[in-house]
């Protein structure tokens, strides 16, 4: 029997973008999607993929993505089937806009995955590169009541147990826990891989299930909000900043040292 | 079941002491109790804390709860979940707040989702509304680049605190409070992961997040062997080494020299950037710095928004005359 894996992955405005593309719209307390920036996977969700791949190279393995949004780029989505995952599964409504309230979010998924059935193994990322939030593989965990390994940067299965280095501030720790299990992973991962171009044609001959809230069959109870967002900003930063000059850029580096001294620092 | 009131601080007393992290969370937790007119107790969890009670008073507690069990000797986190909520159904608090330490940042939002509550996550601040009694929570989102403010719609209300945003207040040993004997029922089953090998790769010397002059070095940097002169540099002023995710990602650096939000959060004295750009994600974990040196060639990287001096030029040329400069004036 293969070991089934699913990951999630969340589609985001792409971090990487020029901060001057970087708007709010304070009164829908939301960030602008940049018109000629596309959207990617959030960064640790591709380590997350690259996780579950390790996987499937190691043993035989079926790969499920999940996602949940209210609009997806089919063709940016599609990037982890290209990487060489089996299916991919999309939770689309408009109610599912790109929300602040990780409880929500987490109920959804936590409802595919039941739908789904028989997982062995959930891989996500730490947290979205747009709320930071950090909270949705810990709580998918709780709602199906799985052992749950947070901030992996090694993921093994041997048997019927997951082991995983996870990140510590000094180092890293080995844990164990049986399956099945949630493990949230790092960027220590290292670099997912590249999409092949056998697995970019496999993709786009696939076709994603699609899924609207009705299909998750969810009680209403549970998606009431858990938190208010009152408001948005860009912080304001008021750094005075004294540019030292030299004669050269070795002078420079010894007048900055002089300062550092004059003013108490060294 | 009574209404909801008070403030719950979920403690961390490693080792039978009062971390300092619980230390800042109980003066940011002061703070909201005074405002709210109301108590400021802590949860405490291990075997022996007599002494992290006493600190905890001294620090501004108004009530500590002991919560004791042998199980609880040391960090397991279903067992130590199981404890917090069992304390928080039991005290039934209006807010509880988490210092967001590496196990604080494990056991927030799964305490929050047994509860069926919102949690705020990551926060600078918190302030309680004493008309509403609502607390609002700022936090950076999307790397850094902007700030939310939150409030949680259910109660208990949760927030986890960023470590080294409070500062603790100083200790007042005369300082009276109440301290409860809080024993729980566990069952070593409840634990469903075990840690079966640490592996440490503290660096020598100061380290990171206690140091008072960090030198960084990021993606400008080219490659590893700059973080040798990086390291000659911090030593002679004798302060820690850190990097850039960039850095960290290029495996030119180990993952716990990273600085950032999902890094460590630094707050030294003095923070002397080499080849760093100054990207939100890699600023929400040294704006804490009293001072930032940013050493850069391109003269609008973002790190000259954030830095007190700044040397824009080749950074091998400047850093090589710095560390010179520094090392005939500390011979001095």
């Amino acid at each position: 029997m293969p070991i089934k894996i699913a990951v999630f992955a969340k589609q985001v405005i792409d971090p990487e973008m020029p901060m001057a593309a970087f708007q709010i719209d304070s009164a829908a307390q939301r960030v602008v999607t940049p018109p000629n920036i596309p959207p990617v996977v959030n960064g640790f969700d591709e380590n997350a993929v690259e996780a579950a791949l390790q996987i499937k190279d190691a043993q035989e393995a079926n790969v499920t993505v999940i996602s949940a949004g209210s609009s997806f780029a089919l063709d940016v989505m599609k990037k982890p089937l290209s990487m060489g995952a089996d299916e991919l599964v999309l939770l689309q409504d408009d109610a599912f806009q790109n929300t602040v309230d990780s409880f929500f979010t987490a109920q959804l998924l936590a409802a595919a995955v039941r739908k789904l059935e028989g997982f062995d193994l959930i891989i996500c990322g730490r947290q979205a590169s747009d709320w930071d939030n950090a909270q949705v593989p810990l709580g998918v965990a709780e709602l199906l009541g799985l052992s749950c390994i947070a901030l992996g940067k090694k993921v093994e299965v041997k048997g019927d147990t997951v082991l995983v280095e996870r990140l510590i501030p000094d180092g890293y720790e080995v844990v164990e826990a049986p399956l099945p299990a949630l493990v949230s992973v790092s960027n220590e991962l290292g670099q997912p891989r590249y999409p092949t171009l056998r697995g970019i044609m496999a993709a786009t001959r696939k076709r994603p299930t699609i899924w609207s809230l009705a299909d998750l069959a969810l009680d209403t109870g549970l998606l009431e909000p858990r938190v208010t967002l009152h408001e948005l900003f860009v912080p304001v930063r008021n750094a005075e900043c004294e540019i030292i000059e030299g004669d050269d850029e070795a002078d420079a580096g010894r007048k900055l040292a002089l300062r550092l001294r004059e003013d108490k620092f060294i | 079941m009574a209404k909801e009131t008070g403030i719950l601080v979920i403690g961390e007393a490693p080792g039978g002491e009062l971390s300092l992290t619980s230390q800042e969370v109980l003066a940011a937790g002061r703070q909201v109790a005074d405002s709210l007119r109301q108590e400021l107790a802590i949860g405490l969890f291990g075997d022996t804390l007599d002494a992290a009670s006493r600190q905890a008073i001294a620090h501004g507690a108004d009530k500590v709860y002991s919560v004791t069990h042998p199980s609880l000797a040391a960090f397991q986190v279903e067992l130590y979940l199981s404890a917090m909520e069992t304390l928080c159904r039991e005290v039934n608090p209006g807010i509880v707040l988490i210092g967001r330490t590496n196990e604080g940042r494990e056991v927030a939002p799964r305490l929050a989702f047994r509860l069926g509550v919102g949690l705020a996550q990551d926060c600078l601040e918190v302030a309680a509304d004493s008309a509403t009694g609502k607390l609002l929570a700022n936090r950076p989102v999307y790397g850094g680049n902007a700030v939310a403010v939150l409030s949680c719609n259910y109660t208990p209300q949760i927030a986890a605190i960023r470590p080294k945003v409070y500062e603790p207040s100083e200790p007042d040993a005369s300082r009276q409070g109440e301290a409860v004997s809080f024993p729980v029922d566990l069952d070593a089953s409840m634990a469903r992961s075990q840690v079966i090998e640490v592996v440490r790769e503290a660096a020598e010397g100061v380290k990171l997040e206690d140091a008072g002059i960090v030198v960084a070095g990021g993606r400008g940097l080219g490659g590893p062997e700059p973080f040798a002169d990086l390291e000659e540099l911090a030593k002679l002023l004798g302060g820690a080494v850190g990097a850039s995710r960039a850095a960290v990602d290029s495996g030119w650096a180990p993952a716990n020299y990273q600085v950032g939000l999902t890094g460590k959060t630094i707050t030294p004295d003095l923070y002397i950037t080499v080849a760093i750009s100054g990207a939100s994600q890699h600023m929400a974990g040294c704006s804490g710095a009293k001072a930032i040196v940013a050493i850069n060639k391109d003269a609008d990287a973002n790190i000259f928004k954030e830095a007190r001096y700044g040397v824009v030029g080749d950074w091998a040329k400047v850093l090589t005359a710095l560390t010179e400069t520094v090392r005939e004036l500390t011979q001095d």
